[in-house]
């Protein structure tokens, strides 16, 4: 019986991280992601590992900082306000061409907020959410199965790229149970010639560092940095579309507002409404190409969240505002019905 | 043999203790007197018997439980109803307990209480196919550290060996020499195991005693 396990999404993301091979993870704890440092805690010390709960969300991303210069792969984990205290030290991971997996299981803000689920971290995930001209990979799970399989791929990119990579779920995704196979046999792992791992006098010094004084060198670098990004967006684009090839309407959402939505889109189709729904996997890079391509044939393009309306601008800008886009709402920690969204739905005067 | 007039459930976070004790209450319920569920649980937020309210109170059952279980405020509060659980002698209760040992800590205060009276068992539930008590040997573990910290030691093991709303009669089955191997290792018998009700016709006669779960929580996503 060990095939399959019943895990919540916290737990999946701490398995599958150190089956990928990490064994450095420095966090704080924050209700709902509290399990990914409960777990690690329980299980590094058994590996040879390092669980290390730092005195602050600061402290914990500037270990990450220090282990992924030195070439391990390292982690941490948070929700939504740490996430924002960690912002310094991601925008110098971008800096720096660090890769690390940082995961954010969102609740509601902004502030304190509350400890119920949210998707009101968009804006801060894909547009940066520290200083200066950089991106993330930014990686949404729709099921506690997605929650481990892009842990390893988060490590995996990170690596690729030499940057930062996101996991950003949500409170219900990281509470939630539900069966996992946790199949990582062919981990792939990344020369890293660049780490700061001592030269033994055998090589010139290598330098982790974000800080250059002279302007054509700084902005030489953010366009070699772009360039890559280019290459990204053009490559590791993911999304999963249900429905969509006949759909006159298509529903846009990731994450939980992802899965109640297929829910109303299934409700819709037996009311013989044409709908499908496009699941974005990467929020950064967008899968604009999925949706210009529906916008098509689809007449009305509908974004659901779980925040104010954050990702409806991608929707917008992916079809050049061809369609009109409605928004499915609720914030604070409320999670929209499928009902809601059938409504929204039934209502689209095509 | 009587019954006890207190049932603890503890276990593993996320083994089924909370979706068991309510499911116990109701039919504990059915054969008259007054009973209660309480919920112990100081480590989750989420997920708690208070899902559970408007169906315990249609059936008469009354539920103990933080004012802010389930809600936006995460502290780790028990209610002052609580005591209820000693002081309380006519009520049956059925006691879900938070998991691991942290959530037993909760427990250790009415401890020598329950002791003196003499009227408790607890239950260790158990599900094989969480990860970290996949073996008997895992499980035993965090059975004695709950122990430890709730200054109670089990008197039974119930089998809630379950992979959610995925679980197939096949898994249940496969599960039983796990929980066997668990009860044998931690000295104690194996009370029953529960399962999905629906599952219950392609069990019965393979697996006894086998328990029912009615209450499901059903989800919108």
């Amino acid at each position: 019986m060990k095939d399959k396990v019943l895990m919540k999404g916290n737990e999946a993301i701490a398995e599958a991280a150190i089956m990928a091979g990490c064994r450095h993870y420095f966090g704080y704890p924050i209700t709902p992601q509290t399990e990914v440092a409960a777990y690690m805690a329980k299980r590094m010390p058994k590996i040879g590992g390092t669980f290390l709960q730092a005195e602050s969300e600061i402290s914990a991303v500037n270990m990450v900082i220090g282990a992924a210069a030195a070439g391990v792969r390292a982690m941490t984990s948070s929700s939504s306000p740490g996430i924002s205290l960690k912002s310094e030290g991601l925008s110098y991971m971008a800096g720096c061409e660090l890769p690390a997996l940082i995961v954010n299981v969102q609740r509601g803000g902004p502030g304190l907020g509350g400890i119920q689920p949210s998707q009101s971290d968009y804006f801060q995930a894909t547009r940066g959410g520290g200083h200066g001209d950089y991106h993330m990979l930014v990686l949404a799970p729709g099921s506690v199965q997605e929650m481990a399989d892009m842990t390893v791929k988060g490590f995996e990119l990170a690596e690729t790229y030499r940057m930062p990579c996101m996991l950003l779920a949500d409170g219900t995704m990281g509470q939630m149970m539900e069966p996992v196979v946790l199949d990582v046999d062919d981990v792939k792992t990344v020369a890293k010639p660049w780490a700061v791992t001592g030269t033994k006098c055998e090589r010139e010094h290598n330098v982790v560092n974000s800080l250059s004084l002279v302007p054509e060198e700084l902005e030489k670098w953010n366009l070699a940095r772009y360039e890559r990004y280019a290459y990204i967006e053009e490559n590791e684009t993911r999304a999963e579309e249900f429905m969509t090839d006949d759909a006159d309407i298509i529903v846009v959402a990731f994450g939980i507002a992802a899965r109640v939505s297929k829910n109303a889109v299934v409700a819709a189709r037996k009311e013989g409404v044409k709908v499908g729904l496009i699941r974005p996997i990467s929020l950064w890079p967008f899968p604009k190409k999925n949706l210009a391509r529906a916008a098509e044939h689809a007449k009305h393009f509908i974004s659901v969240e779980l925040s104010m309306g954050q990702m409806i601008e991608d929707v917008e800008l992916a079809i050049r505002c061809s369609r009109p886009v409605s928004l499915v709402k609720r914030v604070g920690g409320v999670i929209p019905s499928p009902e809601e969204v059938l409504e929204a739905i039934k209502k689209v005067q095509l | 043999m009587r019954k006890k007039r207190v049932t603890l459930l503890a276990g593993h976070y996320g083994s089924g203790k909370t979706n068991i004790a309510v499911n116990l209450a109701f039919a504990r319920r059915a054969d008259g007197g007054d009973v209660a569920v309480a919920d112990l649980d100081i480590v989750n937020p989420y997920y708690r018997a208070k899902d559970s309210e408007a169906e315990l109170a249609a059936a008469g059952i009354s539920l103990i439980s933080s004012p802010f279980a389930n809600s936006n405020v995460d502290l780790p509060s028990l209610p002052q109803e609580l005591y209820r659980i000693i002081d309380d002698q006519k009520t049956q209760m059925f006691v879900d307990i938070g998991g691991d040992d942290r959530g037993a800590y909760a427990l250790g205060r009415f401890a020598e209480a329950l002791k003196k009276e003499d009227d408790y068992e607890m239950i260790l539930v158990i599900n094989g196919y969480r990860p970290l008590t996949g073996d008997e040997k895992d499980t035993v573990t965090i059975m004695r550290e709950i122990e430890e910290a709730g200054h109670l030691n089990f008197t039974a093991v119930i089998n809630n060996s379950n992979l959610g709303a995925e679980t197939t009669a096949e898994d249940v089955l496969a599960s039983v020499s796990y929980a066997e191997k668990t009860a044998a290792a931690a000295g104690l018998p194996l009370l029953m195991t529960t399962v999905r009700e629906d599952l219950v016709p392609a069990l019965t006669g393979k697996i006894e005693p086998l328990f029912g779960l009615k209450l499901q929580r059903s989800r919108i996503w």
